[in-house]
C-alpha cells in the first residue's frame, strides 16, 4: 500500500515537471528568429506577412498562445512542422526508432562491458589490467564524442574499410517500427555509432562501479560474509554487487537521459536519421513547432526514465524510506 | 593438546617503505569449551590478534611469523579454500557493531541459509528449519516471520542476536567475539552477554572474548589475557588477575573502574596513552606511563614470569607492593 502511494506521488511529480518543461519550451519560441522568413519567400510583402502572422496567432498575447498550445498538446497535438507541413509529433515519431535503437545499442555495450570491468577493477585494484583500464578510462572521459566518432570512421571505415561510415543501412519494418536490429546490414551500421555514443558513458560507469564496490568491499558486512566461509563469487556478486548497484541505478537513470542529448552529436557525425539529427536540421530551419516538440519529447523521456529508476530503486533497496509513508 | 593454539604470532602491516608491527609474538591456548578474555585499550592489538586466527586481517596486514594451530592442524598455513571450511563452520566470529555486520539488502533468512548451505549439503527447507531453530535459541520472538525481514527492520540488540545465531549455525567449536556488546545500550549489553555465556556453556563452545570491559570479562571468562602495545603483559585465571593484578598496566586498568563504595571521587586514570605502532619505546613498552619504571625497564622486553595460572611481564614484579584497590582500603 505504501508503495502504491509512493508511486502515485512520484507520477504526480512527473506530471508537474512535464508542465514546467512545456512552459519553458514554449516560451523560447519568440527568441528563435522569425519563422515567416523560412515559411514564405522573399517576394511576400510586409503587410502580407503581418496578415499571415495574425492568422497563425503569432501576434496574440503569450498566455493566449500558451493556452492554445497546451489545449492542443494534451490532446497529443504539438502543432505542425513548418518545413515538413506535417504534425511535429508525427515527424519525430518517424525518427524515434533510429534514436532509440542507437541508445539501446550503446546501453547494452555499457552494461556488458562496464559491469564486468568495474567489478574486476574493484576486486584486483593493483593488477596491471586494472591499472590499464583505469588509465584508458581517463582518456575515454576526456575525448569528446564527436572526435571519437570521426576517429573511428577514419580508422574502421576509411582506412580499414570494415565498417560503413554513415546511415542506418537496411531496415525492416515490424508493427510499423523501422528496425535495424533484424538485418545484418542494420546491425553492422549500428556498431560504430553505438561505440561512439557509449564511449563517453562507459568510463564513467566503470569508474563508478569500481569505486563504489571498492568502498563496499571494506565494510563490516563483507568481512562478516568472508568470516562465514562463503565462496568468493557469492561475496563479490551477491553481497557486494547488490549494494554497489544502488548508486549505479540512480546515476544510470540520469545518464540515459544525458545519452539522448549526446545522440545529437553522434547522429550528426554518422548521418544517423534519428531525432537528434532532425533537431539540428529544425534549428537551422527555425522550425519552431518541431523544436518545441523535440524538447517536450526528450523531456518526457527524461521524466519517464527517472520515474522508472526511482520506482525500481525503491523496489531494489529495502532500506529506502518511502517519502510520505507512515 | 589444546583445541586452539596460537604460537609466537607476529602480525605486520607493510605500508609503503615502512612496516608496522601490530603483534609482537603472542602465544596462548584455548581448551575445548573454555572461555578466554583478551583485554586492553584500543590499539593494543587485541582485535588484530582475533582476526589473525581466521586469517581475516584487513589488507595489507599479514601474519609474518608464528602459527595458529586448530585441532592439531596449522590453519595459518591453510589455502583460501581450506580456510573456508574453517570459517563460519568450525570457528565463527561475532563483530562489534551489529548495525554494520548484516548485509542491508539481503533478508535475515538468506544470510542464515547461505552459511549453512556453504558448509553442508542440505536442502533449502532444511536450512530454513535449522535457521529458525537457531533464532529461537537466541530468543528472537516469532522467528518464522523474522526470516523474511531485512536487517533495518530489527533493533540493534535483535540484530546482534541474529549475528550470534549465525555464529552458532554450524555448531562451531570456537566463537571469536570482537567487542560484541560495545555498540549496544547498557541494558541490552547485559542481556546479550548472559545469552552468549549460556549458549557457550550449553553447547560446549569455546569463546574468545575481545573487550575492554573488565566487568564483562570477569563475569564471563575463566581466563584472561591482558595486552599492551602488541604484547601480552599479564595472563592467568580471571579471578586471580582481577583480584590480584601484578602488572602495573593491569592495575591501572582495574583502578580506572568506578568504585561502587567511593561515589563522588575522581576516577583514577593511567597517565599518557598507548604508543603509536611506529613509536613503541624500547624495553618494556609500558615504561613511559609506569610509576615503577627505572633504568632496568628500558633495557629488554620483559618475559612473562610466574605460574601457569597467573603470570606477568614485569621486571619489578617482586618489588611492587601488593595490590590494594582504593575501594578495598576504606
Amino acid at each position: 500500500m505504501d508503495y502504491l502511494y509512493f508511486a502515485i506521488r512520484r507520477l504526480l511529480q512527473a506530471v508537474l515537471v512535464m508542465f514546467v518543461i512545456s512552459l519553458i519550451g514554449f516560451s523560447i519560441q519568440d527568441n528563435l528568429g522569425d519563422p515567416l522568413r523560412e515559411l514564405v519567400g522573399q517576394s511576400v510583402s510586409e503587410s502580407e506577412r503581418d496578415a499571415l502572422r495574425d492568422r497563425m496567432g503569432l501576434n496574440d498575447p503569450f498566455l493566449t498562445q500558451y493556452g492554445r498550445f497546451m489545449y492542443k498538446a494534451v490532446q497529443g497535438d504539438l502543432g505542425n512542422s513548418y518545413f515538413f507541413k506535417k504534425p511535429a509529433l508525427e515527424v519525430i515519431a518517424a525518427k524515434f526508432p533510429a534514436t532509440l535503437e542507437l541508445v539501446i545499442g550503446a546501453s547494452l555495450l555499457i552494461i556488458f562491458f562496464a559491469i564486468p570491468l568495474g567489478v574486476y577493477c574493484a576486486i584486483n585494484p593493483k593488477g596491471w589490467f586494472s591499472k590499464f583500464i583505469m588509465g584508458f578510462s581517463i582518456v575515454g572521459i576526456s575525448v569528446p564524442v564527436f572526435l571519437t566518432a570521426i576517429f573511428s570512421i577514419y580508422v574502421f571505415s576509411v582506412e580499414l574499410g570494415w565498417m560503413p561510415s554513415f546511415g542506418r543501412g537496411e531496415t525492416s519494418g515490424i508493427l510499423g517500427w523501422q528496425s535495424g536490429f533484424l538485418t545484418v546490414d542494420g546491425l553492422v551500421h549500428l556498431v560504430l555509432p553505438s561505440i561512439s555514443l557509449a564511449s563517453i558513458m562507459m568510463p564513467l560507469f566503470i569508474r563508478l562501479i569500481r569505486s563504489e564496490m571498492m568502498e563496499i568491499l571494506q565494510l563490516d558486512y563483507i568481512r562478516f560474509a568472508w568470516a562465514k566461509g562463503l565462496m568468493p563469487a557469492r561475496v563479490w556478486f551477491l553481497h557486494a554487487f547488490k549494494n554497489t548497484l544502488l548508486p549505479v541505478i540512480t546515476v544510470g537513470g540520469v545518464q540515459i537521459g544525458t545519452m539522448l542529448a549526446y545522440t545529437i552529436l553522434t547522429e550528426s557525425v554518422f548521418q544517423w536519421p534519428g531525432m537528434g539529427f532532425l533537431f539540428l536540421e529544425a534549428v537551422n530551419r527555425v522550425d519552431t513547432p518541431l523544436i518545441i516538440a523535440y524538447i517536450i519529447v526528450v523531456g518526457l523521456i527524461f521524466v519517464v526514465t527517472n520515474t522508472v529508476v526511482d520506482l525500481v530503486y525503491t523496489w531494489v533497496n529495502p532500506t529506502v524510506k518511502l517519502v510520505g509513508s507512515k | 593438546m589444546a583445541l586452539l593454539e596460537v604460537n609466537k604470532l607476529e602480525v605486520q602491516f607493510p605500508l609503503g617503505r615502512k612496516t608496522l608491527q601490530a603483534i609482537h609474538g603472542i602465544s596462548f591456548a584455548l581448551e575445548e569449551g573454555e572461555r578466554l578474555g583478551i583485554v586492553g585499550e584500543s590499539g593494543a592489538g587485541k582485535s588484530v590478534a582475533a582476526f589473525s586466527i581466521l586469517n581475516l586481517l584487513s589488507k595489507p596486514g599479514r601474519i609474518s611469523a608464528g602459527e595458529v594451530v586448530f585441532e592439531g592442524q596449522v590453519i595459518s598455513e591453510f589455502s583460501r579454500a581450506q580456510m573456508r571450511h574453517i570459517r563460519g563452520n568450525r570457528i565463527s566470529m561475532i563483530f562489534q557493531d551489529p548495525m554494520m555486520t548484516l548485509n542491508p539488502v539481503l533478508t535475515i533468512g538468506t544470510q542464515m541459509s547461505e552459511c549453512l548451505k556453504t558448509h553442508r549439503n542440505i536442502s533449502n527447507s532444511e536450512a530454513r528449519e535449522i535457521s529458525i531453530s537457531k533464532l529461537r535459541d537466541v530468543m528472537i520472538p516469532s522467528p518464522e516471520n523474522r526470516m523474511d525481514s531485512y536487517p533495518h527492520e530489527l533493533s540493534g540488540g535483535m540484530r546482534q542476536r541474529v549475528v550470534i545465531a549465525i555464529a552458532l549455525l554450524s555448531d562451531p567449536s570456537i566463537i571469536i567475539a570482537d567487542e560484541p556488546t560495545t555498540a549496544l545500550d547498557v541494558t541490552i549489553q547485559a542481556e546479550i552477554m548472559a545469552l552468549m555465556l549460556e549458549l557457550c556453556k550449553n553447547n560446549n563452545v569455546g569463546l574468545v572474548l575481545i573487550t575492554h570491559d573488565l566487568a564483562v570479562v570477569s563475569q564471563v571468562t575463566e581466563r584472561i589475557i591482558v595486552m599492551y602495545a602488541g604484547r601480552i603483559v599479564e595472563e592467568g585465571l580471571t579471578h586471580d588477575v582481577i583480584t590480584n593484578p601484578k602488572h602495573p598496566y593491569t592495575r591501572g586498568l582495574i583502578k580506572a573502574l568506578p568504585q561502587e563504595n567511593l561515589p563522588g571521587t575522581r576516577l583514577n586514570q593511567i597517565r599518557g596513552s598507548m604508543p603509536a605502532l611506529d613509536a613503541i619505546p624500547a624495553g618494556c613498552s609500558f615504561n613511559p606511563r609506569c610509576d615503577f619504571a627505572d633504568g632496568e625497564c628500558h633495557k629488554d622486553v620483559p618475559a612473562l614470569v610466574g605460574s601457569e595460572t597467573h603470570r606477568a611481564a614485569c621486571v619489578h614484579i617482586d618489588r611492587i607492593p601488593a595490590f590494594q584497590n582504593a575501594g578495598d582500603a576504606k
